[in-house]
Formats: structure tokens, sequence, C-alpha cells
């Protein structure tokens, strides 16, 4: 299916120099882009650029290009309008904007399709959104300045009031004559030095959504509410590719509330008017699985084949400079460890889940739309009718870190075709925690081999790195092997461009086929090769008898941003100073999504297991918007990839998933939570991503202090498997 | 028919009597603040107050609230019910904010019960709530800022 949707997506591909914030089509724009239905869409509502609209009351509303997850996004964007606008703050709300790919494209993946992902939020919107306030500012200006017959530039805007001399006017009176002015092709941007938002703490700008969610009035897609709406609880296969050969489901039909049960593609759906009856009908319905295509193999078994590939030679290979080998014989240390990483769910707390409803040939589908134009071509195709008759509601999620970027829209098909098959009625698909944690879509299990030569200096002479297994992009439209060799770019990204300049280096990658669904989960690729490199590194830091610091800086001549990260974070730190009896430090620097992060870890062994008390963090994340939220979502991907380390896992059992919910598959606790201090690299560079980058040191910081502390190297995720004992 | 107090009011439902509270607020009540998250009273997600106390609405069933009183994050109120939100917002503790009708719920009955709770008597109370976008030194920090404004 996805192939399909790709190529009836190809028309809709734009030039990145079509993205403009002029267009004939803005008022057109303005409504896809919308909701039609949404309680702020007042007729007397006046679009200023598809991104803007103000209404009669003076609201201004934001249409965001980017599906809001918890990373802030929202907040970010309407500091960025605002910086060129000038609203009053509290007149300001940020709905999630589709189906205008011109102007929601996300242009840090080319403009071509609609989406969130890769911490390209701001990137994607730094110049548009400030371009559009500013737009929708000389608009209002022109439009005050034909009311009063004054010249515009004598006009000023403040905190939401329009001012010449003793006139003055909110937005919403200049709102209509100002919709009817051209947007401006070409609009001077506020220099960095007139900024008062941009840059600026919270006392400026208090988180635009956190009232709403301090007082559980923020809707997520769980609480959309329709008249009608039904629940739909599903039944997945119990092994990867099974499929459904029968099923009985005359007992849950005479069961209380139920509406139908339903084949779709992928299992079955129980209907019903609540969820607790929908549960209930579920139980009482058996099916018998086709298991001839299913993937039976245990993680054990895979992952014992992934090690014996890794200590050979890779199918592809990454990054070759000098000769590996040959330097390895000359060597006066050779160092070789091998690391083993987990399937990994996202598990974020709101379960999967979409809202779709089908009224006289028009498909609506609520969700958290990471990739909004694909699911609606998708909605399409599932309902039968052409994209245009389909409109995204793109909520806000209780969480994401990946897992609603899947590219088949699988909870999307799932409640568009059950809607389809009750006649088009209002219907919830929401997946249990078991359906979410058994789901698939993982982070993929991995191997790392590594080798690495010193020199009787302790330099090192030679770096070989060797990744096994599955490819997250393969076969999807985002897949980078335009040559088909097998290559994945997020497989091996934070191992085959490093800081460190190492005379002889390779990365090899295998990539390996199992029928387990992958997907990318928050900070992709780095989430093991930031490990492996770092935890290795400092292995060799100790073979050469130097200070994990100084053995890093020391080969960081040509990586000055990184030098200047780790440089701070150590200063922070006070690295090299003695810390309380039992506590010790670690360190670890990754590069992702263009951001360069460094951490310092304190922990002591608490039951032989690492305490971690404090993370020091430096971030060079390019001009920081938002200073708050940059902290905030370093603090949580700190905690998120902490928790991960420490204690997450999926296995599979002949197959099965053995986790089902919180208590197999285990997650960060408060209690677990260190002491986190985030320092920001002041910059004038554009900006670079923040909700990923703060996960990848978090591992490898900890795991060096953990070995200071114990003298055990953890190289088998999490760290509470037995063999780490 | 089962007949309990809801935020304040008297409330009459007629479901099966094992419906959870957690769906009876949700499907038949339209009270949609408390959150569905794990359905096994291992996540906090779904906290409500029943007499006064923190419990998983979704692993009660709806006729062990006969002739209770709940509460749900719609109707709290009260010094430290203010005072937790107002932290709340002032740290702009919520990321995702899903869980956080959960957390609030339970911090504000641990400070209920605390004035003065310690960091270890915050992990205590609070422990059970999962965030998995981490906001716990945020969390943390809330409940601090609020007690210090109640003293």
């Amino acid at each position: 299916m996805l192939e399909q949707v790709m190529s009836s997506l190809a028309p809709l591909r734009p030039s990145r120099r079509g993205l403009i914030l002029g267009s004939a089509a803005v008022g057109g724009a303005w409504l896809i882009g919308f909701h039609p239905g949404s309680a702020r869409a007042q007729k007397a509502a006046a679009a200023l650029t598809p991104y803007i609209r103000i209404g009669a009351d003076n609201s201004v509303t934001i249409a965001s290009a980017h599906m809001d997850m918890g990373q802030g996004i929202y907040h970010g964007l309407a500091t960025l309008v605002n910086e060129e606008l000038r609203a009053d703050w509290a007149q300001i709300t940020v709905e999630g904007g589709a189906g205008n790919v011109k102007a929601f494209g996300n242009l840090a993946w080319g403009g071509a399709i609609q989406g969130t992902g890769g911490s390209t939020g701001m990137s994607s919107s730094f110049d548009r959104y400030r371009k559009a306030g500013a737009a929708a500012r000389t608009m209002l200006i022109a439009a005050a300045a034909e009311t009063w017959g004054v010249t515009a530039a004598d006009i000023r805007i403040e905190n939401g009031i329009i001012r010449h001399g003793d006139k003055q006017s909110g937005f919403g009176p200049m709102a209509a004559r100002a919709a009817l002015l051209p947007v401006p092709t070409k609009v001077a941007l506020r220099e960095a030095k007139d900024w008062i938002y941009i840059g600026k703490e919270r006392a400026v700008l208090g988180k635009i959504d956190s009232p709403a969610k301090s007082t559980g009035k923020q809707d997520f897609t769980i609480d959309v509410k329709l008249t009608g709406l039904l629940s739909a609880v599903m039944i997945h296969p119990p092994l990867f590719g099974a499929t459904v050969a029968s099923f009985d489901a005359a007992k849950a039909r005479t069961m209380p509330g139920v509406i139908d049960v339903v084949q779709v593609p992928r299992g079955i759906a129980v209907v019903a008017d609540s969820m607790w009856r929908a549960l209930q009908a579920r139980a009482a319905v058996t099916v018998t699985w086709d298991e001839s295509k299913a993937e039976k193999r245990s993680t054990k078994a895979l992952i014992a084949t992934y090690k014996t590939i890794s200590k050979g030679p890779g199918r592809v290979r990454a990054t070759n400079i000098g000769n590996v080998d040959a330097a390895l014989a000359t060597s006066a240390k050779v160092l070789e460890a091998t690391f083993e990483f987990p399937y990994l769910a996202h598990a974020a707390l709101e379960p999967l889940n979409a809202v779709a409803r089908i009224t006289d040939g028009r498909v609506e589908v609520w969700g958290g739309h990471q990739m909004p134009d694909i699911y609606q071509a998708i909605a399409a195709q599932v309902a039968g009718v052409t994209p245009d008759r389909v409109t995204m509601h793109v909520m806000k999620t209780g969480g994401g870190f990946g897992r609603r970027a899947v590219l088949d829209g699988d909870v999307i098909q799932e409640a568009v075709a059950v809607s389809k098959a009750l006649g088009g009625r209002p219907v919830r698909v929401q997946w249990d925690r078991e359906n979410d944690m058994r789901g698939g879509r993982y982070r993929p299990a991995y191997v790392h081999h590594l080798k690495a030569g010193l020199d009787a200096n302790g330099n090192v002479t030679a770096w070989h790195n060797h990744i096994v297994g599955q490819s997250i992009m393969a076969g999807t439209p985002f897949s980078s092997d335009v040559s088909g060799n097998g290559m994945d770019a997020t497989s091996v990204e934070g191992s085959d461009k490093l800081p460190y300049a190492f005379p002889n280096m390779s990365v090899d990658l295998t990539t390996t086929q199992v029928g387990v669904p992958v997907l990318w989960w928050r900070a992709v690729g780095s989430t093991h090769t930031a490990y492996a490199v770092e935890a290795f590194i400092d292995e060799l830091a100790e073979a050469a008898g130097k200070d994990p610091v100084q053995f890093r800086l020391a080969m960081m001549k040509d990586s000055p941003r990184h030098e200047r990260v780790l440089r701070l974070v150590a200063e922070k730190a006070g690295w090299g100073q003695p810390l309380p009896a039992g506590r010790f430090r670690g360190v670890a620097l990754a590069e992702s999504f263009k951001s360069v992060v460094a951490q310092i870890a304190e922990v002591s062994l608490l039951n032989g297991q690492p305490k971690v008390h404090r993370v020091i963090c430096a971030v060079d994340c390019g001009i920081a918007v938002n200073p708050d939220n940059i902290r905030a979502q370093i603090e949580g991907g700190i905690g998120f990839g902490l928790g991960a380390v420490l204690k997450s896992q999926i296995t599979l059992d002949g197959g099965k998933v053995v986790e089902g919910n919180f208590d197999g598959y285990e997650v960060l606790r408060l209690e677990e939570m260190p002491q986190v201090e985030v320092h920001i690299v002041p910059s004038t560079a554009s900006p670079t991503g923040v909700g990923e980058p703060g996960v990848p040191p978090i591992g490898p910081a900890v795991a060096n202090a953990f070995y200071q502390a114990s003298k055990r190297r953890v190289r088998i995720l999490p760290f509470n498997r037995p063999e780490n004992a | 028919m089962i007949r309990f107090t809801l935020n304040g009011r008297p409330q009459d439902v007629t479901v099966e009597a094992d419906t959870p509270l957690l769906w009876t607020l949700r499907d038949s009540l339209g009270l949609t603040g408390t959150k569905f998250g794990c359905g096994q009273a291992l996540c906090g997600a779904c906290t409500v107050w029943i007499d006064g106390q923190p419990a998983r609405s979704c692993q009660t069933p709806i006729s062990d609230v006969a002739g209770k009183m709940v509460t749900t994050i719609e109707g709290i109120s009260g010094r430290e019910a203010d005072a937790v939100q107002k932290a709340w917002v002032v740290l702009d503790v919520p990321q995702c904010g899903y869980c956080q009708s959960g957390q609030i719920m339970a911090a504000i009955a641990l400070l209920q019960a605390n004035k003065k709770p310690s960091d270890a008597d915050i992990d205590a109370a609070l422990s059970g709530n999962i965030c998995r976008c981490a906001t716990y030194q945020r969390i943390r920090a809330g409940v601090h800022h609020a007690a210090q404004s109640l003293a």
C-alpha cells in the first residue's frame, strides 16, 4: 500500500523554491489547513498567510506544520510568529495544520511532505513562521493605514494594539481589510538584537499549553468527542506476520453494547458503545491464526546470530579511511568489545489510537498525525475515495517518541477500515497497553563489534566498528539507499562520522532480515551507536592511561564545535575535582540531528546497579529559541534514555513478545530521575534539533561512570540483565 | 444503578457493575481529564481520589464506589490544588501532558497529608505515576514550589 500511496503523492512534491508565503490559494489553503469544525474557526476570521488567522475577537490562531507530542513545537512556532507580529500573548492559540503541503511541507526534508520527526521542527520552520508573523504585521499595518488615512511607516504594533498617534485598534477590526491585501512576498525580519521573545526565559512567555495541561483540559485523540462515537478494540496476531485464518464472534455479538466485530487487514476489531463493553466482548472472540509466514525466532537466537556476524566482514562499508588492518597489525595494543542492544518499545503513555468518520463520502481522521499527507492518502485508499475527500485533524498526542511516524499509518488504516465497515459511523480504535507494547515498530536490536588499536604513546591508530541489525528505512520512501546495496544511514548514524580524528577508520553494516517491524525511536541510530562509540572510547582512554576528557579533546582538533561543548560540560561539572566518597563520574558526547550534546553523569552503586545522582549537560543547538523548553527537552531526553539503558527491553520468545505492560517493560520512575543541569552554548547559527539529542549521551555517560564505581563494563543492555551482575 | 458523589455532586450511573470507574467517567459521564495508560494500575495516569485518597480508577469497579466520594481533575479545588496547579504552570512542568492529571491528583493528596514533603516523601507518593516524557525533575520541583507557597 505504501508504494501506491507515495506514487500518488509524487505530483504534490513542490520544489523548495515553491514554498512561499504569498499564494493565490491562500484562502483555500486556509480552509483546508484548519479544522472546519474547530470552535475557533469563526466566520469572521481572516486569513493572513496560510499560517495565521485573526478573529474578529482579536484572537490569533496559528496553524502548526508540526504535530506536538510534548516537544513544545506549538510554543516554539508561537514564539517565532509573535516575535514579528507582537500580539498579546494571551490572544494566541496554536492548532494542527494539514492538507496544504506548500505551506506545511517539512523544509528540512525538502518540503515534499508535511511531517514531524528527526528533531526538525525548528530548523524547518524558523524562517517561515517569522516571515508569516512579519507578513501579518505588515498587512494589519497597511489596513490600519488605509482605514485611518495615515502613513504605514508611522504605525506601530505592541501587545496586540495597532497604534498611530492617538488612534488605536485591536487586530480584529482591521483583520478583514488586511486579509484582502496581497500577502507581501518580501518582508523584513527583526534583527536578533531586537528580539524580545526568541531566546528569552520562561518569565517572558510561559509555555502556551501549560495551563490546559495542568487542569485536565488538554484534549488528545482519546478525548475526541463526536455524536454517536463508538469504541473499537483490537485483536492483533500473536506473532509478527501471522494472519487471521478464521474467527468466531458469535458470543461476542450477543453481548451488551456490541455493535459489530470486524475483520481488518491486520486483525479483528471489536466495536461497542463503550470501551469497557468492547474489551469485555473482545475476550469472548476466538481467532485462529495462520502462522505459516510468521516470525518465530527468539531474541536470544537472533542476538547470538548477530554476534557471530559482527565478528566477520560487514556487508557494506559506511566509512573507509586509511587501512585499518595494517594499522592494527602494528599497534602496541589492540582492544575489542561487543555490545548488544535490545529491541525497545516507544511506550508513549497514550496508547495508539485514531478516530475516523465517513459522512457522504467525506472522510475525517483524528489522530497524532506525524505524516498527515501520507495518512491522508492511506485513509483515502482504505475508504475508496480521492485524497481531497479526506480531512486530517492533527491532535496533540500523549507522547510519541517516533511511534506516530509509522509510514503505513497502522492505526489510521484500522480506524478508517472499521468506520467504513460500519457505514461510516464515527469510531475510535483504541489500542490497549498490550496492543501497543506488543505491536512492534520497535527500535531494532543491534550488535556492534568494535576493534581499535593504540600506539606506544596511547594514541588511537585505527578504529573499526561493525554494526549488525535490521534496517528501519529499507522499503520506505525515506530510504537513502539509492544504490540498493543495503546501506541504511539510520543504522550507522552517530558512528560513521565521529568528531575524533582517527588516522584509520572503517565502519561496516550488515543489515539483517527479521520479521519484526521496526521504526525510529527517539534519537534513532544514535540510541545505540553513541553508546558503543562512547563506551569504547572510554575503554581506550583507560588502556592508554589517559583522562577520558583529555583523551577525547586531543582527537578533536578538527571539530571545534564538539570541543567547545566538551570543554563546557567538563568545566560546569568540575571534572577532575574530588567528589563525595562513593560517587563517580563518566562523560560522553554525541552529535545527533545537527546538535552536539555532552553529558557528565555522577553515579554511585546501589544494589549492584548505578544510582544516577546528577547529570551535567552542555548543548549546542544553534540559536536557542525557547531556552527553557530546550532544558526541558534535554531533561526529558536524559530521563527517557536513562530508563531505557537501565531497565527497558522487548524480548521475543518463539516470536512472541514477552513484555505486555509496564510490569514487564520497565521505564524510568520518579525516584530514579537524576538532578539535571543543562548549559546551552550561545550561538548565532540556525536552530538545530532539540527533541532527540538529549537521549544518546546518557547511556554511555552512565556506563563510563558505572565502570569507575564498579570496574565492570556494561556491554549488554539493559543494565539490569543478569549477564551484567 | 450506582449512586455516588462525583466532584461534590450526587451522581447516578447505570453501567455493568464491573465497569471500571475510569471508563465510567470517560465514556458515560464525559469526564475525560482522567487518562487511560495501562489498565493494570501500573502507570498512575488514571489517578482520582476516592474518599480523598488517591486511587487507580482503571482497577476500581464502579460498584466499589457506591456511596463514596469520587474527585477527578475536573473537580479539584482548595489551597493545595491551587498551589499545585499554579506551580505546574509557573515551572512549565508538562511536556505532552498526558500523565499530568494523575501526577497532579497524587501531588495534591500528598500536600494535603504532608505540608512539607521531603524528596523521599515525594518519591514514595509519586513513584507509581509514570511520565514517559520524564518531567520528573519538574514534578519534584513543582511539589516543593507548591509546598513553599502554602507555608
